[in-house]
């Protein structure tokens, strides 16, 4: 799967990973291969993920992340890393 | 006849005034490359967010009834005029200046106006007018990150929620390229579109909205005229170093001109002196000789 994770001032991270979960307003969710399209909002929280170098973990301060094709767009105004 | 060392003096000041201008020149091209840099990092996250908005936007039937999108009777208006901290950049400033005050003072005199500048030389000239001024902000450019700028937008939408204004517009300089700046006028609140035209609505209906599109919504837009402003922001302080670096470059072709007809003044001055000269020695010889 292809994420992206963009702050206004720069784009954080892009590239594949194998599993990735975020802080939703309604609880934490986790997105695998062939996930259904889904748009969420972001609470404060961590958000999470696998590539080929291991396991990344950042914070965000609320946002937006929409899945669709396999493909992970994270909207977020501030990322701790 | 000029005086030769007079002419020498302006040589040497005009020279070293060039020295500076190009060296401002240089310095203005840099940070436009780091201005315009921002606003490409920015263009992604602004066409991501449009796009989601529209996708849940035009999913809903009708109007939301979003705080920033409701017109009231205009009675007191927030003008926000964008300009630099700095001078030498042309008539980048006075064009944002003079159209705040010409708004002002023909389509807005009959509500309360309110100024909040962005930018030392905004700020330096409304505090000296009748305008009531916020000041909090004017330094923006100091730190240009979206962070900072955030904040601003925040208390501009704040303000506009618990209506201390019915209306924000926002004037700056728009970059178009390094040697055009359009000046903008632009509303920032209300808001007269939700963004993004609403598409042939396919492929909306397949997404999973948790935890509501109206919450999405009352999330996005805020978010989307925050990024409105930072991108005013950005804009403007692009525009500023394009428009110091088209105005540098002016005046070291201003000071190259000077100093060409400088030249030729000291050259024609140096002739004439040395003509003077042996004028004054051969009819000295002369003299001697006739005495002989």
């Amino acid at each position: 799967m292809q994420l992206e994770i963009i702050t206004p001032d720069k784009k954080i991270f892009e590239g594949e990973v194998s599993e990735a979960s975020f802080p939703g307003a309604e609880g934490s969710f986790q997105v695998l291969k062939n996930h259904a399209p889904i748009i969420s909002g972001l609470a404060k929280g961590k958000v999470s993920f696998t590539d080929a170098k291991g396991k990344h973990v950042m914070i965000v301060d609320g946002g937006v992340v929409e899945v669709k094709d396999n493909h992970i767009i994270v909207l977020a105004e501030k990322v701790i890393l | 006849m000029a005086n030769l060392k007079e002419v020498k003096e302006r040589i040497n000041s005009v020279s070293s005034t060039q020295q500076i201008t190009k060296a401002m020149k240089m310095v203005a091209a840099a940070k436009l490359r780091k201005a315009q840099d921002k606003i490409v990092q920015m263009r992604p996250y602004a066409q991501k967010l449009a796009a989601i908005l529209n996708n849940i936007s035009s999913g809903t039937e009708g109007d939301t009834d979003i705080v920033y999108a409701k017109e009231r009777p205009v009675k007191k208006v927030l003008f926000i005029p964008v300009t630099s901290d700095k001078g030498l950049c042309g008539a980048f400033n006075s064009n944002i200046l003079k159209g705040t005050a010409y708004l002002i003072e023909n389509r807005y005199q009959d509500q309360l106006v309110t100024v909040m500048p962005i930018g030392k030389k905004a700020f330096d000239f409304f505090k000296k007018r009748d305008n009531p001024v916020i000041n909090d902000f004017y330094q923006l450019f100091l730190d240009v990150s979206f962070e900072n700028v955030k904040n601003a937008a925040e208390f501009v939408m704040k303000a506009y929620e618990e209506e201390r204004f019915d209306k924000v517009i926002i004037v700056y300089n728009e970059f178009k390229n390094v040697a055009t700046q359009l000046v903008q006028t632009e509303q920032f609140l209300p808001i007269e579109r939700i963004q993004g035209e609403a598409t042939d609505g396919t492929a909306q209906s397949e997404y999973i909205v948790e935890p509501s599109r109206e919450y999405l919504i009352d999330e996005l837009v805020p978010n989307s005229l925050k990024i409105q402003f930072f991108k005013a922001i950005l804009d403007s302080n692009a525009s500023e170093h394009g428009a110091r670096m088209t105005a540098m470059d002016k005046a070291t072709e201003n000071a190259n001109d000077l100093l060409k007809d400088l030249k030729l003044v000291y050259n024609r001055t140096r002739q004439a002196a040395i003509t003077n000269e042996i004028l004054e020695i051969v009819a000295g010889a002369n003299a001697l000789e006739g005495s002989n």
